[in-house]
């Protein structure tokens, strides 16, 4: 029998806060991935953004770092690495990738403790490739003008890989064609279709909570319970009638 | 599986009055029989609200409303779906909570029926700002297929369906059922 390549999700991104719609990601690849029969998934990473990347509404980074870890609780392959968030600057996506690829290298044999239960084999037969995970949105910011470098785009889908998780709205193809870069390493972008519409963005519930208004079953309760014992975004917009809410185009 | 979903609500409750009946119960029947039993229980339950202050008796009689998605109010239209005495009480003496989408035309359904458009009063629309399409329909089917649907319903009613070996067997026409269906509700 072929052996599967072992494949590493990696995702960045603020988490503020993380949402059912993150976690769905994580899934819906991983689901995907083994269907091609070519890959096995071994991991995945949450890697939120650290407090230098001074978006509006960015909660500290130790609050966004335990809410993942929180939500991960009962999640037996994917865990929170707050590497990046304790990073003094902001870290290109480039550079999470290399660290924890690196970081994949120097630990190749089993960690102890994880993973009760399964069979634990005394090394893997192959250096586990780590594909960045993310949503068709992000697909879409490569066409950003000056937001990614070049070679960091060729980096991130040459060296490494995308698995990218879109809806039937964005045309995941499109972006691709539209790319030099992208249409070039196609093979190594996995174009995976989320078939449940799930709009869940952190903008939504960072509103909500802002209005007093229900976010349950959005997220995971013990994320809602932390929000609330440390007063996270309890602030709403002051504006209450004029706020955006009808926007649903907006990206977590 | 309800009574496991429900276990962290403090306000919504399973009962299984419905469920236990011989027959199919018509909608207006399950709205007549909790309006009763609310009617015969008026005092407040004991040892439920934990924390709330607890009234010696509610000021006024509760009204029980009927809570249904966008798609529902659809089926008002199809033809011997309902009958038109039973839209009317439904509406009428009990009332509508209706949540939608933008997708949905939810006054054009009010508007294409003159029952509907009669008690519009009594009928309240609620905007779903988060598109959120999880249908019972794409679990089963996902389940069926070995995918994961975590995440998209409580890890309790997860364990429960495994622990059961419910929806385990899939479609065997994978490609030929019907379930693409987008009016099914759920």
């Amino acid at each position: 029998m072929k052996s599967r390549i072992p494949v590493v999700l990696l995702a960045c991104g603020s988490f503020n806060p993380i949402t059912n719609m993150h976690l769905r990601l994580f899934e819906v690849a991983r689901d995907h991935l083994h269907q091609t029969g070519t890959y096995q998934v071994i991991g995945g990473i949450i890697s939120p953004v650290s407090d230098n990347y001074k978006k509006k509404d960015l909660a500290a980074a130790h609050h966004r770092v335990a809410m993942v870890r929180l939500a991960l609780q009962t999640s037996d392959w994917i865990r929170v690495d707050p590497w990046e968030s304790e990073q003094a600057q902001w870290t290109e996506t480039v550079k999470v990738l290399r660290h924890h690829h690196s970081e994949l290298l120097r630990y190749l044999p089993q960690e102890e403790g994880r993973g009760q239960g399964r069979a634990v084999s005394p090394a893997p037969a192959a250096v586990p490739e780590l594909k960045l995970l993310c949503g068709a949105d992000i697909l879409k910011t490569f066409q950003t003008p000056n937001l990614w470098k070049d070679e960091h785009i060729q980096e991130i889908v040459e060296k490494f890989g995308l698995v990218c998780v879109g809806r039937a709205g964005h045309d995941l193809k499109g972006y691709i064609s539209d790319s030099p870069i992208l249409q070039r390493c196609q093979h190594n972008i996995l174009l995976v279709r989320e078939p449940v519409q799930n709009d869940i963005s952190s903008t939504y519930i960072r509103r909500a909570l802002g209005h007093g208004q229900s976010v349950k079953y959005l997220l995971p309760d013990t994320v809602i319970a932390y929000i609330k014992d440390h007063n996270l975004y309890s602030t709403g917009s002051s504006c209450k009638g004029n706020s955006a809410q009808n926007s649903e185009g907006e990206a977590s | 599986m309800v009574r496991l979903a429900l276990q962290t609500s403090d306000w919504i409750r399973v009962d299984p009055w419905e469920s236990e009946q011989a027959q199919w119960t018509e909608t207006v029947k399950v709205l007549r029989h909790h309006h009763s039993e609310l009617l015969r229980y008026l005092p407040q339950e004991e040892g439920r609200g934990q924390g709330r202050a607890v009234s010696p008796a509610p000021a006024a009689v509760p009204e029980l409303k009927l809570l249904c998605g966008a798609d529902i109010l659809k089926t008002f239209q199809t033809p011997n779906l309902w009958k038109d005495e039973h839209i009317q009480e439904i509406v009428e003496k009990f009332g509508l909570v209706c949540v939608g989408r933008a997708g949905h035309d939810l006054k054009g359904y009010i508007s294409d029926s003159p029952i509907l458009q009669r008690c519009q009063h009594n009928i309240l629309l609620v905007r779903e700002p988060v598109q959120n399409d999880i249908s019972s329909t794409y679990i089963r089917r996902a389940l069926g297929h070995g995918q994961s649907v975590k995440y998209l319903l409580p890890d309790t009613v997860i364990a429960y369906i495994k622990d059961h070996n419910l929806y385990s067997t899939g479609s065997s026409c994978k490609g030929n059922s019907a379930q693409n269906s987008e009016g099914e509700a759920s």
